[in-house]
């Protein structure tokens, strides 16, 4: 069938690959959490992975992302190593950031990815700043910033929108609205007529979109990516979504109804795409191969991890800064 | 360069050092035709356009991260925050992100910035323009805080500050903007974490920085006139401190005593005086003592801010009382 946007059926797979990835690795992840196999906050992707995907494919491994504490899924689908993660996310030897940042602050420069952040918004501001230093530079590449509608409510995140219009950067913003900010329904926390009009009173052009759905996050991606690429300044993604589990792995979830949460499955991306690719030619042997293969290369992670040594007690005094670094250890 | 002042040797060094490296920049509020608030950045804008002289919108949090997320992918951004107070404004981006950065990355990435926030009193600022918040970026492992007292330092240490691949909080000094002093343009970046001894003595040991520098040194001549010595220590950087230098002083002395303008309760005096009794107490001849504001937000009324400022006759009667105890 054809495609618009350079679309094809083997693109949308491959995005579909992907996102079983990221399925298996959070699922992974808030198990671990929960069974105290890992430390700290473990926020998981699952059920918003269609958003990252369809973005990420639409990037060159030059394109700069930022994202934020629910970032497994975007450094997966920019192309990070689930293994490397994994042992990140242990905090062993060898994870993508020596162990030392843990779930919210995985990155992996070499593919340009700036990471996730504790802090919901810096990463955006971070992100119009990566695009500041494009422009700088006569970069060819362009910058995206995930960042959920929680985000929308802080003052650094409507400073950003405000800055990026103001030095037309190359940068789109994708709002990942999964309707909770942390443990709170965002409607319940916030004013005026919605996200998309924030974006558009500051002049940047908005989509919304609904994101359980691949296709559509694909075409909207491609749309809105070339449009930045090409220098028209910044654009704005809103993509509804759902996030099935808690703020954190660990979450009593006294804020939604769980009937709520029951109903998500019904718009799982991961199962609407699979139906999709099954009308459009893929063998059902081919998906359960497809699946099989991630959980296969998420055990084979997580066995890697669970494994691997820490990291030597030297390391808590590496990479503090260097000035005085030999005299104050 | 001749006789310039510490305004003028800021905006040399940042010059100078844009002309050397074009992945320099500069971004804040007001530099542009404005020339920054003491005129620290005037023509700038001029010789090297708007995309590196940037003007931005009060958005403090943004100039911080933005500065962050340029830096983290490959320039050398030097932010203007215009009053340390304003830097309170961007202090999660400071703290949460610049400083950490690279750390918490596995030291994937560096953060090459330069935060330029001046502190102190200027003539009736009043509460929300006058502190001088230099121990709270001493406290956050991953920054490099400078504090330069003299025009030449302002040249050498902004310098340093914009070659440094740690971030760098520098805090000049609002009242010190008009002071004048010789500049050599030619002068390489200074060390940091390097003191200065301003003036030898024997007696005791009177470390400062910023703008306590003239005082201090005011008042150390009176001392002489009374017959005490008093050696006189500029820190210049207060992350790392030159701690080989304050200790070599205060172990021929025996006594220290440290003077700032900032609150003396938690100052970054404690630590001196803290480090210095830990490791010197069989040395010391008598207590360290501290010289600091008092606790109180600045006032505006002249009488009462002149209460927040720490005399020339403090120090001296400081160090006449420290004689007299031993």
């Amino acid at each position: 069938m054809s495609l618009p946007l350079g679309l094809s059926v083997e693109r949308i797979h491959a995005m579909y690959q992907r996102m079983l990835l990221m399925r298996a690795f959070d699922e992974h992840a808030g198990l671990a959490r929960r069974e105290n196999r890992l430390r700290g906050s473990v926020h998981e992707y699952t059920g918003q992975e269609a958003i990252a995907a369809g973005v990420c494919a639409m990037l060159r491994p030059a394109d700069y992302i930022s994202s934020y504490h629910r970032g497994h899924g975007h450094c997966i689908a920019k192309g990070a190593d689930p293994a490397a993660m994994m042992l990140e996310i242990y905090g062993k030897a060898g994870g993508v950031c020596g162990g030392k940042g843990g779930s919210m602050h995985v990155a992996d420069f070499s593919l340009s990815i700036l990471g996730a952040n504790g802090v919901v918004a810096d990463g955006v501001t971070i992100a119009v700043g990566a695009a500041q230093a494009v422009r700088l530079l006569g970069e060819e590449r362009i910058v995206v910033a995930f960042f959920g509608d929680g985000a929308l409510n802080r003052g650094p995140m409507l400073e950003a929108l405000n800055w990026a219009k103001v030095y037309d950067l190359p940068i789109l913003f994708v709002c990942e609205d999964n309707g909770y900010s942390d443990h709170t329904r965002t409607a319940s926390v916030t004013a005026g007529p919605g996200i998309v009009a924030r974006a558009e009173a500051f002049g940047i052009p908005a989509d919304s979109i609904d994101g359980n759905d691949l296709l559509a996050v694909a075409c909207a991606a491609a749309l809105l990516v070339g449009e930045v690429r090409t220098g028209k300044g910044p654009r704005f993604l809103h993509a509804t979504t759902c996030r099935w589990r808690g703020h954190l792995a660990l979450d009593r979830g006294l804020y939604r109804d769980p009937e709520e949460v029951a109903g998500y499955a019904a718009q799982d991306p991961i199962a609407r795409i699979a139906g999709w690719l099954l009308d459009n030619g893929v063998a059902q042997a081919t998906l359960d191969g497809d699946a099989a293969a991630a959980a296969g290369r998420i055990a084979d992670a997580v066995a890697l991890a669970e494994a691997a040594p820490c990291p030597d007690e030297a390391q808590l005094f590496t990479d503090v800064q260097d000035a005085g670094a030999s005299s104050w250890a | 360069m001749g006789v310039i002042t510490y305004a003028q040797a800021a905006r040399l060094a940042l010059q100078q050092e844009m002309q050397r490296d074009p992945r320099v920049w500069a971004l804040g509020e007001d530099i542009g035709p404005e020339g920054g608030v003491a005129g620290q950045y005037l023509d700038l804008q001029r010789e090297f356009g708007r995309h590196r002289i940037v003007d931005t919108p009060i958005s403090e949090s943004t100039i911080m991260g933005s500065a962050i997320g340029a830096a983290i992918c490959g320039t050398r951004p030097v932010v203007e925050l215009r009053y340390a107070d304003f830097g309170l404004c961007a202090a999660d981006e400071i703290v949460n992100q610049a400083a950490k950065a690279r750390y918490m990355l596995g030291g994937q990435v560096r953060v090459p910035v330069v935060i330029r926030q001046p502190i102190g009193f200027r003539e009736g600022m009043a509460a929300q323009h006058s502190q001088s918040t230099e121990a709270w970026w001493v406290h956050i492992p991953g920054l490099v805080v400078v504090a330069p007292a003299t025009p030449a330092d302002n040249h050498a240490l902004l310098k340093a500050a914009i070659r440094s691949d740690d971030p760098v909080i520098y805090m000049e000094h609002k009242e010190l903007w008009t002071t004048t002093g010789e500049v050599d343009a030619q002068a390489a970046p200074a060390p940091l974490g390097r003191a200065a001894i301003r003036r030898e003595g024997g007696d005791l040991t009177l470390v400062t920085w910023s703008g306590m520098l003239g005082d201090s040194l005011a008042a150390a001549e009176a001392a002489q006139s009374k017959g005490v010595s008093v050696e006189v220590i500029d820190l210049r950087t207060l992350w790392p401190w030159d701690r080989d230098t304050v200790f070599d002083s205060v172990a021929r002395t025996g006594r220290l005593l440290v003077v700032h303008q900032a609150v003396k309760v938690g100052g970054f005096g404690a630590e001196i005086t803290a480090e210095v009794a830990e490791h010197l107490f069989g040395a010391l001849r008598c207590a360290p003592r501290r010289l600091g504001a008092p606790r109180t937000p600045v006032p505006y009324a002249q009488p009462l801010e002149a209460l927040c400022r720490v005399a020339p006759t403090q120090i001296v009667s400081s160090a006449l009382a420290m004689l007299a105890e031993t």
